[in-house]
C-alpha cells in the first residue's frame, strides 16, 4: 500500500443530444422569457478595435451530411493578444436550423506568442460523447512559427484548419466530422 | 498553472456503434495531443449580473406558474481533480418536464407538453464551488435509436470553469433508476466507476420537510498543476 494522492477524477462527459439548444441558447429555440437573451450572441462589442470579420461555416458527418442540430463555441483573444476581461471574446452558435450554417461575427485576433491567429472551438451535438476541440487559423497568415500547425505529423491536414478567405472581411470554415478531410480536432 | 492533460479513459469513447448517432459523427483519425496554451488555459469569466432571479429555479421560472411534477431539490459542488472548489463556475441544466417531454419541436413524444415548464436554468457557483437548483424531476423517455430505447431520467449539464480547456457537458442520472444500465448513451463510458459517478444520491439531508426531496450532483473539471518549476507555456 502508499499514500492515497486524494485526486479526484474528471467527470464524464455524456452527449449534448438534439435538445442542447433548450439549456445553452434557448431563445434560439422560442423558449422566451426565461433569459432576457442568449449566452455569447456577440463576442465582441461593435466599437471594440480590430478588423471586424465574419467567418462562416457548416459541419458535415461521415456521409457528408450536414448537421443542422449542432453547437459551436469560440474563445479568442482580442487583435491586442488580451483575453477577456468577462466573457469578452467568447461566442456560442448554434447552426441554423434548416441550413446548418453557422456565423461568427468576431474581430481577427491577434498571434499570442509564437502562435499565429487563430479561434479556439469547441463543438457538440447528439452523437458527439465528449466536446470536439478544434482551431480556425486564416489564410493569407504566415503560419511557419505555429507551434501547433509545424508540429501535425500529416502536414497535408493542416489545411483542415485554415479558414478560406472569401472577401474583405470574410472567412469560410467548414468542418468535417469524420471521413475524407476529416478535420484536424485537438487534445490540448 | 497549467492544466493537466486530460483522462481519456475516464470519458465515453467516441465511436460507439449502440448509440448510432455516434457513428458518422466520430472522428477516425486520433487527436492531436499538445499542451494547453493560452486559448485552452484563458476562459470567459460570467458575472452574476447575469443571472435572473428565477434562473435556477424551473419550476417558476417559465411563467411564474409551478411546474407539475415531483419537487426536488439539485445541489452539488463543482471541484477540480486537485479537489479544489471551482467558485464562479456558470452551469446550465436541461430537462424534459414530468412525463419525459421536452419543450422542443422535434420532440413528438407522446407524453403533453406541461405549459408551466420551460425546461432551462442556470446559475454560477459559490466561493466553495456549491450549486442548487430547484425543479422537478424529468420523466423517462423513448427515443429512435435501438427499437426500444428509453432515456433514464436525467439532467443535461453545461459547465464552464475558469478556462476553456476545462469545458464540460454531461448529464446526471438518478439513483434507483433501473433503465440506468439499459441505455445506450451511458453505455459509450467503458469505465463503470466513472458512470457511477453520474449517478446522484437521494440526500434526505437536503430534502424539505412536505416540500422536496433533494439529490446530490458534485461536477470534476480538469486540474491544474502547480509547480514552482513550471517552464513558460508552450508558444509563448
Ligand atoms: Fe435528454
Amino acid at each position: 500500500m502508499v499514500q492515497p494522492l486524494n485526486t479526484l477524477t474528471e467527470t464524464a462527459s455524456q452527449t449534448a443530444g438534439p435538445y442542447v439548444h433548450i439549456g445553452c441558447t434557448p431563445n434560439f429555440v422560442g423558449i422566451e422569457g426565461i433569459y432576457d437573451e442568449d449566452l455569447g450572441l456577440v463576442p465582441f462589442p461593435k466599437d471594440e478595435p480590430g478588423e471586424h470579420i465574419t467567418i462562416t461555416g457548416t459541419i458535415q458527418d461521415g456521409t457528408g451530411t450536414v448537421l443542422r442540430d449542432v453547437l459551436v463555441e469560440s474563445w479568442q483573444c482580442n487583435a491586442e493578444g488580451k483575453f477577456g476581461p468577462g466573457s469578452r471574446g467568447f461566442a456560442r452558435m448554434p447552426s441554423d436550423l434548416t441550413t446548418g450554417i453557422w456565423t461568427l461575427n468576431t474581430v481577427k485576433p491577434a498571434g499570442v506568442g509564437k502562435q499565429s491567429p487563430h479561434i479556439a472551438l469547441w463543438i457538440v451535438a447528439r452523437g458527439i460523447n465528449i466536446g470536439l476541440q478544434t482551431r480556425i487559423y486564416f489564410e493569407g497568415d504566415d503560419h511557419s512559427a505555429d507551434p501547433l500547425l509545424t508540429r501535425l505529423e500529416h502536414q497535408s491536414r493542416v489545411e483542415t484548419l485554415i479558414a478560406k478567405k472569401t472577401g474583405d472581411n470574410s472567412y469560410q470554415f467548414d468542418i468535417r466530422l469524420q471521413g475524407e478531410g476529416e478535420t484536424v480536432f485537438l487534445d490540448l | 498553472m497549467t492544466l493537466i492533460p486530460r483522462n481519456r479513459g475516464g470519458h465515453p469513447v467516441a465511436y460507439a456503434p449502440g448509440y448510432k448517432s455516434s457513428v458518422a459523427r466520430s472522428p477516425k483519425l486520433a487527436l492531436i495531443s499538445g499542451s494547453a496554451t493560452p486559448s485552452e488555459q484563458t476562459g470567459p469569466v460570467f458575472g452574476h449580473d447575469l443571472l435572473g432571479e428565477l434562473d435556477s429555479n424551473l419550476i417558476l421560472n417559465f411563467t411564474g406558474e409551478p411546474a407539475i411534477g415531483e419537487r426536488i431539490i439539485v445541489h452539488g459542488r463543482v471541484l477540480d481533480e486537485n479537489a479544489r472548489p471551482v467558485p464562479g463556475a456558470l452551469v446550465e441544466v436541461w430537462q424534459a418536464n414530468a412525463g419525459g417531454r421536452y419543450r422542443h419541436k422535434k420532440d413528438g413524444y407522446l407524453a403533453p407538453l406541461d405549459p408551466n415548464f420551460g425546461g432551462c436554468g442556470r446559475t454560477i457557483t459559490g466561493e466553495d464551488g456549491s450549486y442548487e437548483f430547484l425543479t422537478i424531476r424529468p420523466g423517462a423517455y423513448p427515443w429512435p435509436n435501438g427499437p426500444n430505447d428509453w432515456r433514464p431520467m436525467h439532467i443535461h449539464f453545461s459547465v464552464f470553469g475558469h478556462s476553456f480547456g476545462q469545458r464540460l457537458i454531461t448529464q446526471m442520472y438518478f439513483e434507483g433508476d433501473p433503465l440506468i444500465p439499459l441505455c445506450p448513451i451511458i453505455k459509450t463510458i467503458p469505465d463503470q466507476s466513472a458512470v457511477d459517478r453520474l449517478i446522484a444520491p437521494l440526500d434526505m439531508s437536503r430534502a424539505m420537510p412536505l416540500d422536496c426531496l433533494a439529490y446530490k450532483f458534485d461536477i470534476v473539471l480538469r486540474g491544474s498543476r502547480q509547480t514552482m518549476f513550471e517552464n513558460k507555456m508552450e508558444g509563448l
